[in-house]
């Protein structure tokens, strides 16, 4: 294997000197000259139809310069996808949760439109609320959409689930609910727009989305794209929570259209509260395995509380049943799942999109399967691995896997053996593995077209243009794209100059969610930077009379290798390319392969490589209080390759603080309609006290598909989190919490219980007693095809 | 009624009218274009906003720019600059403490106090100096690690 | 971001000057210290005033001195900070101390007061919010409204005392000076406070309190137990402050005992200090003593973890504080 230069080192993330002498301008940090600031006024109810809105008083109210309501744009509907066009930027007829948009106000400054937003008056006519999964689906009265508070309804049947149970030595059922929890980037959501002659909108915006940003900005404002300029400033964390169109991003560019002014608008942390959640999801899982532990079939239903828009919903749906079978061989498997709509703010993806909720489950219930049975729970695991280069009952292709080195790295590190059900009361390991998307299969709206594109241009100063539609959210992928580029050309990150997320002069990416931007602009950069090497390395050739292939191009040198010592400097060889052949331009693009099986709905889940990670947590359980506290995280990612290790490490401790997180305290419920605390103060996030010692393997696997073979590693290390912790407090005190967060009081409440002699768990009771739709019945992959791989197209 | 008020930032001396309820945030981003501050709530429940003041770290959100006239203020972009940069910025860099970067500026200035105060803390001191300031992305162990990095290098 | 409403500031040169201004504003005008409560309120909508008359800055409210011998006068002004690091203070009174370094946030100990700390606002999840918020979940008594979202019906609020210092003080039988248009006078820290989520200071709105006063030990030694969710920021949502005198057979000859967090004003359990009186700390009387605590503490849901468990937590954290003791 050749030496990297850049890649697979720890160097500093390229913007980081940026960011630590506070430089980086992220949205709220951008002023133009004569700029308005927006307020947006929200319903305070949770579902009313709107009878009337009086803006006069606040149109009066002097430095005001607009007031804005549903009537004034354009009558277009807007979703993230192309099945949930159901949003308007400002309501018109009805209000679906409190927090929902009715008008805005653009003023000189934020003051004086807070105090014009107080004058608007809104009449409105309350409606009956939907505010649980019950509610929404037995409740009577005028449903949040026309078409029922039933958003989405999957019912998928792969190999046959009844004759697997009858194969099966031993079945268990449980019921498992994941609480709802917040994003809760420490950046607030904040766009700012201006209004060119010559009818060019530009639109800034801490979005993970521009390209689809500004697909709606056309649709909903009527303008043709060419008019419309996104630029994605820097974001300040996201984790999916700005990975959706948000109605202040079109607000602000309806309000500079009419002033001919630059307008602002940042969310105040309450209304970030109001923008996205992770979906509350009820879940049962029913599991045959034969007495060697072996899994003959399994029924999974889920019920996603959707909140009030169908945002990312119908793919969140999906994908609660999509990745069970990637880490276990599943042979018969049928997944049911629902999406209700509910008066709360929508659920949409955040960090694992829809894979955490059953994850959590899966590994909960394993570990009860194994303690059935009497099974060490690492063993049961192990009997079911998948293997690399097959494909799931679902056809899902998996092709490297980690898995098992995974689990035998954090097994051994944390002496799990040594432990499990030896450690003295009060104190006890759990374990779970799980796997995740190197990014989606499929584009959510329907297209051939690339994923990710790379620009690349040269000229005779030896400077690169790099210009990509990826937007660095944090994960760093500002700092692949360089440092890809860097090791094919042989330049330094100085040589580069980057141009990222601008729709006006960056090619498109789809964007910064499902773990996708290493890996497919990754691969973009890499097929660009190729093809200029190979432009470059043909002039040189030619110039100096050697074979292009023996050029190697290192340390800003374009050597002829083979022992002889001529080079050329990098300068001088790009002078003597765009001597021969012009500006030299080079483009990059990476589409994924046709991964989708041969059924409807088989698009969600297909992914060019799958991550996967293992992780032992070690807790103390203080029986008095109910209290738990992670004493270490062992975690091992299989990444692949890791083009950064810094890069990769801070991504894995990163998930595991959000996973302890969700496991211990973060709950976003919602009380009489109204996010209960959207607070920073009272939503509890983990503090540097709370977050445990962790030991983070990376675990290589060269994966065939990914860029030097590099896999995701930003969202599948949180997945194991939870369910390890709740495993670990099992051994620790033998209750079972079939419920997150995992707070002092259901802790308690379980042990009382056990003490009582009942059943020492706390969790959800039942699961809705309803019919799903017959399930559409798929055939798995036959044996042969499981083993293929197939081409780059 | 606005007032004038001179205030010290990063070793100079800026005057600027201004109401008495702008608070020291909103002058130092919107006022003095100093938007290496940062602010992820308002209310004292993030420490996005830390400044230093006489030394202190304290919250730019729910101070009055007024009560600090006269005060020796410092904010990230007094800290260190590209080429003189401080050794906590370095250190910040090298183990990889930052990601998205925007609890970053707080984070460095919590971590001054403390260095200057006690230039070689123990990891608990280390948690308590930068317990008031929350990062949703690293998970903090790499800023824990960056601060124990540069307390070695500044001695 | 959140603004502030406009208002009028005063930073006045002297205590008497203070004083003046407030009773001349009359309901109009609010004191600000470190400004970290009041704030955020204003923030929030809930604090609508004219004028702040800053008094931070008073020499007449800053300084700590004294020592566990003759006891000690703290400035009212005095941050938090300087409360956690001063010598005099770590060495005799180290529980005050302890309890001032498990307020909110470094920073934030680094601006407020004491003083502030005392008179800290009453707390409840209804309340601290914005003002969009509360108009979504309805208004208050407390503020704009007219009934108590926690306990529908009842003609008072039940918001919460939460300072942490104020069971501490009370634990040291600390006694505070305020000062006001008729003179002033020196209370014990308990009688600063009532019952009442609204008026829940015993003291007129132009009275200032300047210093908080810490009779010698004399023997005495206290423990400090916050519960809360993290290790920071969050304020108590129990607190529990004992001090205790004890013979040198271990008897104890004296006890105080205060809750903190589980009704608008601390709760001194007296019949808890009775029942101590004389006995030695074992298992018995200690759950006698957690029996009598738990009984008088009756919080209602309007903070962060639920009531039942609030009100468990009362005996454990108290068997826990007591055998320190032991
Ligand atoms: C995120 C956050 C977390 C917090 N956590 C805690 C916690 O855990 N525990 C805790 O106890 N507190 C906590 N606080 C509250 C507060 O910061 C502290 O109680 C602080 O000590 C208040 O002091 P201050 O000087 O800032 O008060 P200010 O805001 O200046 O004043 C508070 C109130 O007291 C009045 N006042 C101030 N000084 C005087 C005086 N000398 N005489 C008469 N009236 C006066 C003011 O008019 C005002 O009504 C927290 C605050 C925040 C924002
Ligand atoms: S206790 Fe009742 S009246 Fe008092 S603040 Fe809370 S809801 Fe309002
Ligand atoms: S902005 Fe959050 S503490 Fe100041
Ligand atoms: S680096 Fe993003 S919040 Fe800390």
């Amino acid at each position: 294997m050749k030496e990297f230069t850049w890649i697979s080192k720890p160097y500093p993330r390229v913007d980081a000197e940026a960011k630590v002498t506070g430089r980086v301008r992220y949205a709220d940090d951008l002023v133009l000259p004569g700029m308005l600031f927006c307020k947006l006024l929200r319903s305070h109810l949770p579902h009313a139809r709107i009878r009337r809105i009086d803006t006069t008083r606040a149109r009066s109210l002097p430095g005001v310069l607009a007031v804005l309501t549903g009537k004034d744009l354009p009558a277009h509907k807007f979703g993230i996808l192309p099945t949930s066009q159901d949003q308007e930027a400002l309501c018109v007829e009805k209000v679906r949760y409190v927090g929902d948009p009715v008008a805005a106000v653009a003023a000189i400054d934020e003051w004086t439109a807070e105090q014009a937003v107080r004058l608007i008056e809104v009449e409105y006519d309350p409606l009956p609320s939907y505010m649980t999964i019950e509610d929404a689906l037995f409740k009577e009265g005028e449903p949040i959409h026309a078409q029922g508070n039933v958003h989405k309804e999957v019912s998928l049947e792969f190999g046959d689930v009844a004759t697997g149970f009858e194969e099966a030595d031993y079945i268990r059922e449980d019921i498992f609910l994941y609480h709802g929890s917040a994003h809760l980037p420490l950046e607030e959501h904040a766009a700012v727009a201006s209004y060119e002659p010559g009818d060019l909108l530009t639109v800034w915006s801490s979005t993970q989305v521009p390209h689809y940003l500004h697909r709606t900005l056309s649709k909903v404002l009527d303008l043709p794209m060419s008019r419309i300029r996104v630029i994605a400033t820097p974001v300040g964390g996201g984790f999916g929570g700005k990975s959706d169109i948000f109605n202040h991003e079109i607000v602000v560019a309806a309000l500079a259209m009419i002033t001919g002014r630059p307008v602002k608008c940042t969310l105040t942390r309450e209304e970030v509260f109001y923008t996205l959640r992770r979906h509350p999801t009820l879940m049962w899982v029913r599991t045959g395995v034969r007495e060697d532990g072996t899994i003959t079939a399994m029924h999974f239903r889920a019920i996603l509380e959707g909140g009030a828009y169908g945002s990312y919903g119908v793919a969140t749906t999906y994908y609660v049943g999509a990745l069970q079978p990637i880490t276990y061989k599943i042979p018969n498997y049928r997944f049911e799942g629902m999406r209700v709509f509910t008066n709360a703010p929508p659920g949409g993806p955040k960090r694992g999109h829809g894979t955490p909720q059953p994850r959590f489950a899966l590994e909960c219930h394993l570990d009860k399967i194994a303690e059935d049975l009497g099974m060490d729970p690492v063993e049961l695991r192990r009997r079911n691995l998948v293997a690399p280069h097959t494909k799931t009952v679902n056809w899902l292709r998996i092709t490297s896997c980690g898995l098992a080195e995974c689990l035998k790295k954090v097994v051994e590190a944390s002496r799990f053996h040594e432990k499990h059900r030896r450690l003295p009361r009060g104190r006890g390991v759990g374990l779970a593995v799980s796997g995740y998307l190197s990014g989606a299969g499929l584009p959510i709206y329907w297209n051939d077209l690339p994923h990710s594109q790379v620009h690349l241009q040269v000229d005779r100063s030896g400077s690169v243009t790099l210009s990509c539609g990826a937007i660095d959210i944090g994960q760093g992928s500002n700092s692949v794209l360089v440092y890809t580029v860097c090791e094919i050309l042989g330049v330094s990150p100085e040589d580069v100059r980057l141009i990222v997320a601008d729709t006006a002069i960056t090619p498109i990416d789809l964007g910064s969610y499902s773990s996708r931007v290493t890996f497919m602009a990754g691969n973009a950069a890499l097929q660009a930077a190729q093809r200029m090497r190979d432009l470059i390395a043909a002039a040189v050739a030619e110039k100096l009379g050697v074979p292009a292939e023996s050029l190697i191009f290192q340390g800003r040198q374009v050597k002829v290798g083979g022992g002889e010592d001529r080079a050329l400097s990098w300068r001088e060889a790009c002078e003597v390319a765009e001597a021969r052949y012009g500006l030299l331009s080079a483009t990059g693009t990476y589409t994924p392969p046709r991964l989708a099986g041969p059924y409807k709905g088989s698009g969600v889940g297909p992914s060019p490589a799958y991550s996967y990670s293992a992780c032992v947590a070690e807790v103390q359980v203080d029986e008095e209080t109910g209290v738990v506290s992670v004493e270490k995280i062992w975690i091992a990612h299989d990444i692949g390759r890791a083009l950064n290790p810094l890069l990769v490490l801070g991504q894995v401790e990163g998930s595991v603080y959000m996973g302890l997180g969700e496991a211990l305290m973060e709950d976003l419920s919602v009380r009489q309609g109204v996010i209960r605390v959207p607070s920073m103060l009272e939503y509890k996030s983990p503090t540097v006290k709370e977050m445990p010692e962790v030991e983070a393997f990376l675990i290589e696997t060269v994966d065939p598909e990914g860029p030097f073979g590099a896999k995701e590693c930003g969202q599948g290390p949180l997945l194991p989190v939870p369910p390890a912790i709740a495993n670990a407090i099992y051994d620790a005190v033998r209750v079972r919490i079939d419920e997150v967060p995992i707070t002092p009081e259901k802790v308690l409440k379980a042990l009382e219980r056990r003490r009582k002699g009942e059943e020492g768990r706390f969790g959800p009771g039942g699961f809705p007693a309803i019919r799903f739709k017959e399930p559409i019945r798929v055939a798995p992959p036959s044996p042969s095809s499981a083993g293929r791989v197939e081409p780059r197209p | 009624m606005p007032r004038l008020v001179r205030l010290h930032v990063n070793g100079q001396v800026h005057e600027v009218f201004t109401p008495p309820h702008r608070t020291l945030l909103e002058l130092l981003r919107e006022d003095l274009g100093l938007t290496g501050t940062k602010h992820g709530c308002e209310l004292g429940e993030c420490g996005a906003c830390t400044v230093l003041v006489d030394g202190r770290p304290i919250l730019a959100c729910l101070a009055l720019a007024v009560e600090v006239e006269g005060a020796e203020i410092l904010t990230v972009e007094g800290l260190g600059r590209p080429g003189n940069l401080h050794p906590l910025q370095e250190a910040f860099m090298e183990v990889g403490a930052l990601q998205c970067g925007y609890c970053t500026p707080g984070f460095l200035l919590s971590a001054k106090a403390l260095l200057d105060q006690n230039p070689a803390p123990s990891r608990q001191e280390i948690h308590e100096a930068l317990s008031g300031n929350l990062c949703r992305c690293t998970g903090y162990l790499r800023i824990v690690q960056a601060v124990e990095r540069a307390a070695v290098k500044a001695r | 971001m959140l603004r502030l409403p406009p208002f009028q500031y005063v930073r006045p040169g002297t205590l008497h000057e203070a004083v003046g201004i407030l009773a001349s504003e009359g309901g109009k005008a609010v004191l600000m210290a470190g400004g970290t409560d009041l704030l955020p309120r204003m923030k929030h909508r809930v604090a609508a005033l004219e004028v702040v008359v800053a008094i931070r800055a008073l020499r007449e409210l800053r300084g700590i001195w004294g020592d566990p011998r003759q006891g000690l006068v703290i400035g009212a002004a005095s941050t938090l900070a300087e409360v956690c690091s001063h010598p005099a203070i770590r060495q005799g009174y180290e529980v005050l101390s302890l309890a001032a370094a498990q307020v909110a946030t470094p920073q934030i100990r680094n601006m407020g007061t004491i003083g502030g700390n005392l008179c800290l606002d009453t707390r409840c999840s209804y309340y601290d919010m914005p003002y969009t918020w509360r108009k979504a979940m309805g208004f208050c008594l407390k503020k704009n409204g007219d009934t108590c979202l926690v306990a529908p019906g009842s003609t008072r609020c039940w918001a919460v005392s939460s300072s942490d210092l104020a069971p501490v003080l009370m634990a040291l039988d600390g006694r505070v000076r305020l000062v006001g248009p008729r003179g002033e006078r020196v209370v014990p820290v308990e009688e600063l406070y009532r019952d009442d989520g609204i008026r829940y200071l015993n003291k007129e709105p132009a009275e200032i309190l300047t210093e908080v006063l810490l009779p010698p030990l004399d023997g005495w030694k206290a423990a400090y137990w916050k519960v809360r969710r993290r290790g920071s920021f969050d304020f108590p949502v129990l607190s529990l402050a004992v001090a205790v005198r004890q013979d040198e057979g271990g008897h104890i000859a004296d006890a105080r005992l205060i809750l903190g967090a589980v009704r608008s004003s601390p709760l001194r359990v007296r019949e808890a200090e009775e029942a101590l009186r004389g006995e030695k700390l074992e298992p018995g009387i200690m759950e006698v003593v957690c029996e009598l605590a738990s009984r008088a503490a009756r919080p209602v849901e309007n903070t962060d973890f639920t009531v039942l468990w609030r009100k468990r937590m009362v005996k454990v954290f108290l068997r826990r504080a007591l055998g320190t003791f032991a």
